[in-house]
């Protein structure tokens, strides 16, 4: 039976939604002029240019940097709780599991607001150190801010992924470590996180995606302090109307993830090779 | 011993932290003020309130009306993509994966941007239709992404024997594979409409001047301040979802024990 020829209108409708668009968006971002009509635009690498000058450079530095260390820290504190989840009783698993995913049914702008209420000058936060007899602290608008948004915002992203793989594990594998004689620091080392990469990497990727490309939480918790190119793609398309510069860095944003996506598979592929090799 | 008591500790605090913003949320729709900086006692009014403001009424309309259509053909188009996918081969296989996994990869904003320049080019008014576009495609490869994979499970063989013994390929489809695929799109319609409800980045690019759905209207809202009666409703809207979970997990429990007594 062909059953093939079903998945044709699909591949027409990505084509149109997908592809052309992102083909139109390159061409507005190596093309210069009226942003509103395509006809009068012409060739240029002015808006490559405008971008690689020190002001923009500083913000994509700076919105690498946060996404960088709020994935590090979704890991630290992500992989212990997957891992202790794992452990769980089948019935206990399935409802701890769940209360990772339970948060994201409320809308992620009102979850994030409601940091405000929480570390604000008059916030319950600062009410609680205060009470205890400390000076209150500027803990809302700026980078930790920002940083504490991602990661509250990202968290389940990493856990899920870790959580599925270790999960799937085979258990004798474990065993098998166990019986020739490894303690569980070690068998943790070689025999479980090794297996548990592939989780590893994808949470990583889940994580790192949004939180280098976000201009919400950087505009709510950030206040005007934090700028990430999230924020400028924002203001371009939004405000000043300059399609072609937003476009470019638009590019610009998903060429580097598709860089850094192609970096991670090949270091995961290095890292299975090495740990054959000394095994 | 011990190290069981501090991964309790642990996991009770990372449950914390995930849940203290929603714990706020839910206190604070109760509160007596419209500043959310301090507690002036218990009352229900934004309750009452929100029965009678009709711009967020309408936002939760359109909020709903968007999350419902796109679902529902994102889920029908992604079932039968799946299909296809599934019986392509070689290169157009290879294409077709990777063009499913574009949109599923690519930051959110650019995807929407990319929205925004086609239906600016194409010279469609943004508004619902375009919202509801932008969500269908967004929405599809993660259906086929849930369906692949139980249609690798299916027994192949099966759909093969139904067209030998002379149903039409259609019939077959819609009394053999669905069927045993059936797990899969449940999930993925599922997570459609959990990914159309919760949008912000695609809707704010792809809305026009009047439509606006909660995502967009909580954006525009916060630099003043947000109107508590956007508290009681997602308090509301999260209770609702919480009970009906409730009555799932019920029942499947209910399922069980009916099946270990049999």
């Amino acid at each position: 039976m062909k059953l093939s020829k079903h998945g044709y209108f699909y591949l027409i409708w990505m084509a149109i939604f997908i592809a052309i668009p992102l083909f139109m968006v390159a061409y507005l971002a190596f093309t210069s002029g009226d942003s509103q009509s395509i006809s009068l635009a012409n060739f240029s690498l002015e808006n490559f240019k405008r971008f690689f000058t020190p002001m923009y450079l500083e913000v994509l530095k700076k919105s690498i940097q946060l996404a960088f260390i709020s994935t590090i820290i979704c890991f630290l504190l992500g992989y212990p709780v997957a891992y202790i989840i794992s452990k769980a009783k089948l019935k206990n698993r399935n409802i701890l599991i769940l209360l990772f995913v339970i948060p994201m049914w409320m809308n992620f702008l009102l979850r994030t607001y409601a940091w405000l209420t929480l570390l604000g000058k008059n916030g319950i936060i600062n009410l609680l150190i205060t009470k205890l007899g400390f000076q209150p602290l500027d803990l809302l608008y700026n980078d930790t801010a920002v940083l504490l948004g991602m990661v509250y915002n990202f968290l389940p992203f990493m856990v899920l992924p870790i959580f599925s793989v270790l999960t799937k594990m085979d258990n004798s594998l474990i065993e098998a470590s166990w019986d020739l004689g490894a303690n569980k620091l070690k068998t943790f080392l070689k025999v479980i996180f090794p297996l548990s990469l592939p989780g590893v990497l994808s949470g990583v990727t889940m994580v790192f995606i949004p939180a280098v490309s976000t201009f919400v939480i950087s505009s709510l918790l950030g206040g005007n302090k934090t700028y990430l190119i999230g924020n400028l793609i924002e203001q371009q398309f939004r405000y000043t109307g300059d399609w072609h510069f937003g476009s470019a860095m638009s590019i610009i944003l998903m060429v580097f993830i598709l860089i850094s996506m192609a970096l991670t598979s090949k270091f995961d592929k290095d890292k299975e090779g090495d740990v054959s090799g000394l095994w | 011993m011990v190290t069981k008591h501090l991964s309790r500790i642990y996991t009770a605090l990372i449950f914390v932290f995930l849940y203290a913003p929603i714990v706020v949320l839910i206190i604070f729709s109760f509160n007596d003020s419209k500043s959310r900086g301090n507690w002036n006692g218990f009352t229900i009014k934004w309750y009452i309130e929100l029965f009678k403001n009709k711009e967020i009424l309408r936002s939760l309309y359109y909020t709903l009306i968007i999350a419902i259509t796109s679902s529902l053909v994102s889920t029908i188009m992604g079932t039968f993509a799946a299909i296809g996918i599934y019986d392509m081969k070689g290169f157009t296989k290879k294409f077709a994966l990777n063009l499913n996994y574009l949109p599923v990869l690519n930051p959110d904003i650019v995807t929407a941007v990319s929205f925004m320049v086609l239906f600016k080019m194409a010279k469609l008014e943004l508004g619902i239709i375009t919202i509801i576009l932008a969500h269908i495609t967004f929405c599809t490869p993660y259906v086929i992404l849930s369906v692949l994979p139980k249609l690798k499970q299916m027994n192949k063989h099966l759909a093969e024997a139904a067209l030998d013994l002379g149903a039409t390929p259609f019939y077959a489809i819609r009394k053999v594979i669905i069927p045993q695929i059936m797990p899969g799109i449940v999930t993925g319609a599922l997570l459609a409409f959990t990914l159309s409800i919760d949008d912000f980045v695609i809707s704010f690019f792809t809305a026009g001047k009047g439509v606006s759905n909660l995502s967009i209207m909580i954006y525009s809202m916060a630099r003043r301040g947000i109107n508590p009666v956007i508290n009681a409703l997602s308090t509301l809207m999260f209770l609702t979802l919480m009970g009906l979970l409730l009555i799932i997990y019920k029942r499947s429990e209910k399922e069980e024990e009916k099946a270990i007594e049999k």
